[in-house]
């Protein structure tokens, strides 16, 4: 009754492969960017901006650059924490070896670092695959945090060893640094956001997606009917990690704004992201973002209900909050192991028929 | 997606709306989880009890109550942020977060926002110059302070020299243990003893190859900077390896009884330095007892009391509530703003007298705050643990440190620190 095909026929090809062929996606899709884009900004405040809009954003381009990799290319990786690192670290040493350069331009060059090293360190994957790939990665992980942490230049030799995002601006803007507006960081990741992902869904539903689900699915067999596994393996490495080192470089600059490196890019950011992609669904652009709202999100809300609401004691509730998000996951995975994008695609097949069942 | 965002779009809309009574507002970025939560819980149960006590005993803070509201960070830096983002607007007038880390997060959004810090002997050491930093504080002594006092004390044990001889620091691989090493290397140049460090990745369970090479070369003494879990653990592998714990001193933050208990008997004889006093005889106690501990208002567990970290939180706390104190008697008003409570921490004195009237004599030292100087004196006690007893004991007053090399070092990263940010001086 909602969710009606019934007598929308498209007469192009151009109409029948959009990306929202259902007019109620379509319309409900253009609503949630006209409030992200004009709602959102007037009535945000810092807590907002800085707990629940900001994670959520930076996050969902951190997802949907590992979703790239292993969803659709099927290489595990556990070194999105050190790639992350990769991108922060090129963007602190851009801004302050190039004080007049645009943030943008920085945020964009980092991404671009981590995409070579990202496609450096994905050299293995052309010998080994699946779990041993994993290990490659997470040695990727370990390395790069050690050598952020041991070699000085890096964080351009401080007692502390912290990296500290000096202000910039964007079209007069503050986007970095504590002088900044909560709406402007909003928008200026929002943008990232949007640009990024169309990017990446055109992508993935072109030929080089295709080439990368081949790979994904039956890769000697993708070999024989002329995928070159070399070129697809190392493209994914480096689109992905241009996107997890973009994430990592507006974590450092416009999120947090000093970063230690072993406390933030650790361990627990690599599976932090995977696990985002797990729950939200793999190869899924829209799972990217539901399990980065999942985990993101839910202890923001769960601390608020159980602390603001029930007023408990801040132990209990952090203790519930694992517990909670912990059953969930099991919950989730139980009911639908390929994420919450195939709950809600079939919810959206329910839909189209209801209410009736047939 | 879009219903979750509705949810929290109505939930944000009833708890933010609450009322906000009139109150002082001391936000305690506590963490009761995690590695490091051993040693969080009983800062932040000391914290809220002193102002329990004032609130009980007193009213309040020159007839206002203090409101400590928890908040838990698990020592994580984007919970840090998200925790001060949603107190802030609550009227918080000071912010103690308790980690180095989210401290250094803190510094430029909190100065940006009008609210101080005090970071207690921890934070970024270079606060101290109130010049470049006008909304940090980090009396009544620094990490530099705490690295002068380790080093002090091994002179006093040598006699005057320590030619020759070795220091080992075991630190946690962050800007909290990273910050004492630029003021060792200073001075073993100027005392001409060797540094070795030796750094321990976070949490800091896994130590085993940092104590096999202490065991193997043999320095003559071992400096700890850490937290949490990684104390007990370190003082646990000097055990095994039988160093002697006379010779093994910690930072203030290294010497608690959940530090020490754990390892039993072998720890007889470790060392720590500490900024307060230790033990629960003081009078303060009694109040407690009467007004808090027996009136069920005890803030967790109830089982910290007298231990050196609720000291120390008991010690925040009083700071705190004295600097308040002086804000209300500068404004003139009894309901103060966070800027107000920045100038009266700035104007701050305590003294020996007002201690032993608040019911702590010989707690701290006496010091006052300036403008120029937010670091307070920088003396520290050496306190050394006794396992039979189960009790520390401070072996030595409240001593100096070598200022002249500390000051020195606070002038060139703060003026770092001010070149980075464009920050003008001020005094």
């Amino acid at each position: 009754m909602l969710y009606r095909e019934a007598g929308d026929f498209k007469t192009s090809y151009r109409a029948d492969q959009q990306t929202f062929p259902i007019m109620f996606d379509k319309v409900a899709f253009t609503i949630t960017i006209i409030l992200a884009f004009t709602v959102v900004p007037l009535t945000i405040n810092d807590y907002w901006a800085n707990a629940v809009f900001l994670p959520f954003l930076i996050y969902s381009i951190a997802a949907i650059g590992l979703n790239i990799l292993t969803g659709y290319c099927g290489q595990v990786s556990l070194g999105s924490g050190g790639f992350m690192a990769v991108g922060a670290y090129a963007c602190y040493k851009l801004m302050t070896a190039f004080p007049d350069m645009n943030i943008v331009f920085s945020i964009l060059i980092s991404g671009g670092i981590t995409a070579g090293v990202g496609m450096l360190f994905g050299l293995p994957s052309l010998r080994i695959k699946g779990f041993y790939l994993a290990v490659a990665t997470l040695a990727a992980q370990f390395f790069l945090v050690w050598l952020f942490n041991k070699v000085p230049w890096f964080y351009n030799y401080s007692a502390s060893g912290q990296i500290n995002a000096p202000e910039r601006e964007v079209f007069g803007f503050i986007v970095t640094g504590p002088n900044s507006s909560p709406a402007a960081v909003y928008i200026f990741c929002l943008l990232f956001l949007c640009v990024l992902a169309i990017i990446a869904r055109n992508l993935t539903r072109g030929s080089a997606g295709r080439r990368w689900m081949a790979i994904r699915d039956m890769d000697i067999a993708a070999e024989i009917i002329g995928v070159n596994p070399l070129m697809s393996k190392l493209t994914a490495f480096g689109v992905s990690s241009f996107y997890v080192g973009i994430a990592g470089a507006l974590l450092f600059s416009v999120y947090l704004g000093a970063v230690e490196v072993g406390e933030v890019f650790g361990i627990q950011k690599s599976f932090l992201v995977l696990f985002m992609i797990i729950i939200g669904g793999l190869g899924s652009m829209f799972g990217s973002f539901a399990g980065a709202a999942f985990m993101v999100l839910l202890p923001v809300l769960l601390k608020n209900i159980m602390v603001g609401q029930f007023g408990w004691a801040t132990d209990i509730a952090a203790h519930f909050e694992f517990l909670i998000v912990g059953f969930l996951i099991i919950f989730f995975l139980i009911v639908e192991p390929h994420g919450l994008a195939m709950l809600w695609r079939i919810i959206k097949e329910k839909l189209r028929l209801w209410p009736f069942p047939h | 997606m879009n219903m979750k965002k509705l949810m929290m779009a109505s939930l944000a809309a009833i708890t933010l709306s609450s009322p906000v009574m009139a109150d002082l507002v001391f936000p305690s970025l506590s963490y009761r989880t995690g590695p490091y939560g051993a040693n969080g819980i009983p800062f932040a149960d000391g914290y809220a009890d002193y102002f329990t006590l004032l609130n009980e005993r007193d009213g309040g803070i020159g007839g206002v109550k203090a409101n400590v509201i928890e908040c838990e960070t698990g020592y994580n830096t984007e919970k840090g942020v998200e925790c001060y983002e949603s107190t802030k607007g609550q009227g918080a007038l000071v912010y103690q977060p308790l980690s180095t880390g989210i401290t250094y997060q803190l510094i430029p959004k909190a100065t940006a926002d009008g609210i101080p810090i005090h970071s207690m002997g921890y934070g970024r050491t270079s606060a101290a110059n109130g010049k470049v930093f006008s909304h940090i504080f980090n009396y009544p002594a620094n990490y530099w302070n705490g690295a002068s006092a380790v080093v002090n004390h091994l002179l006093e044990l040598n006699n005057g020299n320590i030619k020759g001889k070795t220091l080992a620091l075991v630190y946690h691989n962050s800007a909290y243990g990273k910050e004492p090493i630029r003021t060792l290397e200073e001075l073993s140049k100027k005392h001409g003893f060797n540094l070795t460090l030796l750094p321990v990745d976070h949490p800091g369970q896994e130590q085993k190859s940092q104590w096999l090479q202490i065991r193997r070369e043999k320095p003559d003494y071992v400096a700890m900077w850490g937290w949490g879990v990684m104390n007990p653990t370190a003082i646990q592998e000097a055990a095994n390896i039988r160093y002697p714990m006379e010779n093994f001193i910690g930072i203030w933050w290294s010497g608690s009884e959940n530090d020490v208990r754990p390892v039993g008997e072998a720890a007889d004889g470790y060392k720590a330095l500490n900024m307060h006093n230790v033990g629960d005889d003081y009078p303060i106690y009694d109040d407690l007892k009467k007004y808090v501990y027996d009136a069920g208002k005890a803030a967790g567990a109830g089982d910290m009391m007298g231990t050196v970290l609720y000291n120390r939180g008991m010690y925040a706390a009083m700071l705190a509530a004295e600097a308040a104190r002086n804000a209300q008697k500068i404004s003139g008003k009894a309901d103060i703003s966070a800027s107000d409570m920045r100038d009266g921490m700035e104007a701050l004195e305590i003294t020996e007298a007002r201690m032993s009237e608040l019911g702590m004599p010989n707690f701290g030292p006496s010091f006052k705050v300036s403008c120029e100087n937010h670091g307070g004196p920088g003396l520290a006690a050496i306190q050394q643990w006794d396992a039979k007893n189960s009790k520390w004991n401070l072996i030595s007053d409240f001593k100096p440190t070598d200022t002249d090399v500390i000051n020195a070092l606070i002038q060139e990263d703060s003026a770092a620190y001010a070149a980075e940010n464009n920050i003008k001086e001020r005094c």
